[in-house]
């Protein structure tokens, strides 16, 4: 399946095990009470994928509501000042303004199929929490989305547009007060009535199936994207780059490539402040293979395997696990993976407002100041994901 | 091979009175007075004793444990340094068998192996991971039952007929049954019909069970002591070791130990 079919393509190239193991990560490490739940998720998705008239809604909603497809922007000022050929694919343009609304869409579609009362969600920079709230409000669905107090602080906007599209947002006090903790509280909210309540996770991330799934509707950005480049270019690209928190926008454009043995896949984390005790959420630089909400993956953690605080200017990529596929991806070194600074990101965050008039997401910056860290070939064809846009982020980039 | 669970608690029942099993945080509120609670419990008739391994993220737990495991994590309590500290329970002579409670990652990071070798050790009779389900947890078992250790297998309220023969063959000599969705904490009353489905998931995991998750007071513990083999009290007992202190607990356990005679 080389050709997107019907506009959504199911990935069937890294399909997990019955288990949900990508190699030996992945897996449903999570309480009892879960299991069952985790069981009728994975067998309505399995059914949903394979009907037509599923992947039909599905169409029609990213067509006529999320916007698609999303433009690949040459990006011509900053790829003379690089010496590269710089193509942006633009998930900033996307209804709510990130990629995570691909994702939610489809989740809230299997909700009302798997006919729940109501959805729940996690959110960390707000950017998951407002697309699951406008895919609710559209669905008819009420919507309760868990935020950590810090996040909520330095997310501000994105709690009041959570608000205003209908949903109620419960502050999370627990633990460092980030996506960790808010993970953590949806999850128990979630055991607490899964009868009626589903769970819109927000990444690919947590205990099968939620990695594969919403890898399957994130990857929509990367068939739309390889299309493009190859009518644009007429061959495919070296390079493509994607920050990665969990690593759904990630996963998102890697997949329509991973088998283009050619083409270079990098995600980067986040590398905060220093690859010190939490200082940073590079998960691959300074973690180690471990349990986290319901998944096998690398984790930082300290050597009694309590997980670590972390840190980054961005609070899409500040979690201290890293989805499975992208580990295993890692191991098999068909993706590779680094890191950029605050600092580095905030410079091209600067850099692409003022070379191409696009305000990013700091966690997007994060792919673009990879590409002053990486050496490439002459004037080489690179995709950097551009997941999301940055108006969240003014107080941060502008105090 | 050292005495089951089971027998403990078939001893109890022989003489007219359902299983107590208290729980607490190892090292809440401090090392000194989270052992001063487990001796005092055993004193006062706990038949068994779950001890609570702190970890960051208690996905399973409700606000009391997770405010626990927050104070022990701080005061530097670890899975190594709660199995030393069953061994200190061993050391001052109690001799009340030992549930070592904890999430998966902490004994990921130690190594299966070495973690059962500090268990047997230290004098853990049983080990309860609350984040890996029966699937999960083969190589954990095959691991423990060489140092002689009982695996306690969860069953919940959503757990389907054919996981709960699964979960009866894999587990040890006794299951522990979620009383109802959602995590630990202090809730009054049962789920309705909570006898009915008892008698269901005994029949099918045939193995006497413990049941636990929201039971706080005498009242819901004298409701079910009829249809378990024990009765686990968490978050009602972390709460008042931590407010009232060892006076606290040791009232509250007689009142529990009072409401399961049969």
């Amino acid at each position: 399946m080389d050709t997107p079919r019907g506009g959504v393509l199911f990935s069937l190239f890294m399909t997990p095990s019955s288990t949900g193991r990508f190699g030996c990560f992945g897996g449903s490490f999570v309480p009892e009470t879960l299991i069952e739940p985790l069981l009728e998720l994975e067998a309505a998705y399995a059914s949903a994928r394979r009907d037509p008239k599923f992947r039909a809604a599905l169409k029609n909603e990213l067509a006529t509501y999320v916007g698609r497809p999303t433009p690949l922007t040459f990006a011509g000022r900053l790829s003379a000042a690089l010496g590269l050929r710089v193509w942006l694919k633009r998930e900033d343009l996307t209804h709510t303004g990130a990629h995570k609304i691909n994702n939610t869409v489809g989740q809230v579609l299997l909700a009302l199929r798997m006919k729940k009362k109501r959805v729940i969600a996690e959110t960390g920079a707000g950017q998951h929490g407002v697309a699951t709230a406008a895919a609710a409000a559209r669905a008819g669905l009420p919507c309760v989305v868990y935020m950590g107090t810090d996040d909520m602080a330095r997310q501000a906007p994105n709690v009041a547009r959570m608000k205003m599209l209908g949903a109620t947002v419960v502050a999370v006090t627990s633990g460092l007060k980030t996506l960790k903790d808010a993970t953590s509280e949806a999850l128990r909210a979630w055991s607490a009535d899964s009868r009626e309540t589903f769970y819109v996770l927000g990444s690919a991330l947590g205990p099968h199936p939620y990695p594969t799934m919403v890898r399957d509707f994130q990857s929509v950005i990367g068939f739309e994207a390889r299309a493009q480049i190859l009518k644009e270019e007429g061959r495919l690209p070296a390079h493509v780059i994607a920050c990665v928190g969990g690593g759904s926008n990630a996963i998102g454009i890697f997949t329509a490539f991973l088998k283009d043995r050619k083409v270079a896949l990098t995600g980067v984390e986040a590398g905060g402040t220093g690859l010190g005790p939490g200082k940073h959420a590079a998960r691959f630089a300074g973690g180690a293979p471990g349990t986290l909400h319901g998944t096998y993956t690398y984790l930082l953690q300290d050597k009694n395997g309590q997980v670590l605080p972390t840190h980054s200017i961005s609070a899409g990529l500040d979690y201290p696990a890293v989805g499975p596929e992208h580990a295993e991806l890692r191991r098999i070194g068909r993706a590779t993976y680094a890191h950029a600074s605050d600092q580095q990101a905030v410079k091209a965050a600067h850099e692409l407002c003022r070379l191409e008039g696009i305000l990013p997401a700091l966690e997007s910056s994060h792919a673009l100041a990879y590409l002053h860290k990486a050496r490439f070939g002459k004037n080489a064809i690179v995709i950097v994901n551009l997941s999301g846009r940055g108006d969240k982020d003014l107080g941060t980039l502008c105090p | 091979m050292p005495v089951s669970l089971a027998r403990y608690l078939a001893a109890r029942r022989s003489v007219g009175r359902a299983g107590f099993v208290p729980f607490i945080v190892a090292g809440d509120p401090s090392r000194g007075a989270s052992l001063m609670a487990a001796r005092l419990l055993a004193a006062a008739g706990a038949d068994i004793l779950e001890v609570g391994v702190p970890f960051s993220d208690p996905v399973a737990d409700g606000p009391v444990i997770q405010a626990a495991g927050q104070r022990a994590l701080a005061k530097g309590m670890s899975l190594t340094n709660a199995i030393s500290f069953v061994a200190a329970l061993r050391k001052d002579g109690v001799t009340v068998p030992v549930i070592l409670f904890t999430y998966y990652n902490p004994i990921l990071r130690l190594g299966v192996e070495r973690f059962a070798k500090a268990c047997a050790g230290a004098g853990v009779n049983a080990v309860l991971v609350v984040d890996l389900p029966a699937e999960e947890s083969i190589e954990m078992i095959a691991i423990l039952k060489k140092k002689n250790i009982e695996i306690v297998l969860l069953a919940s309220p959503t757990t389907t007929d054919e996981r709960l023969k699964r979960i009866g063959k894999l587990t040890g000599s006794t299951a522990y049954y979620v009383s109802r969705q959602g995590v630990t904490g202090i809730r009054s009353g049962l789920e309705r019909d909570i006898a009915k489905r008892l008698e269901h998931v005994g029949k099918l995991i045939k193995k006497p069970l413990l049941v636990g998750f929201g039971v706080a007071e005498p009242a819901q513990a004298r409701a079910l002591a009829p249809h378990a083999a024990g009765v686990v009290v968490g978050s009602a007992i972390v709460k008042e070791n931590f407010a009232g202190g060892p006076a606290a607990v040791r009232r509250l356990a007689k009142r529990l130990i009072a409401a399961l005679e049969l």
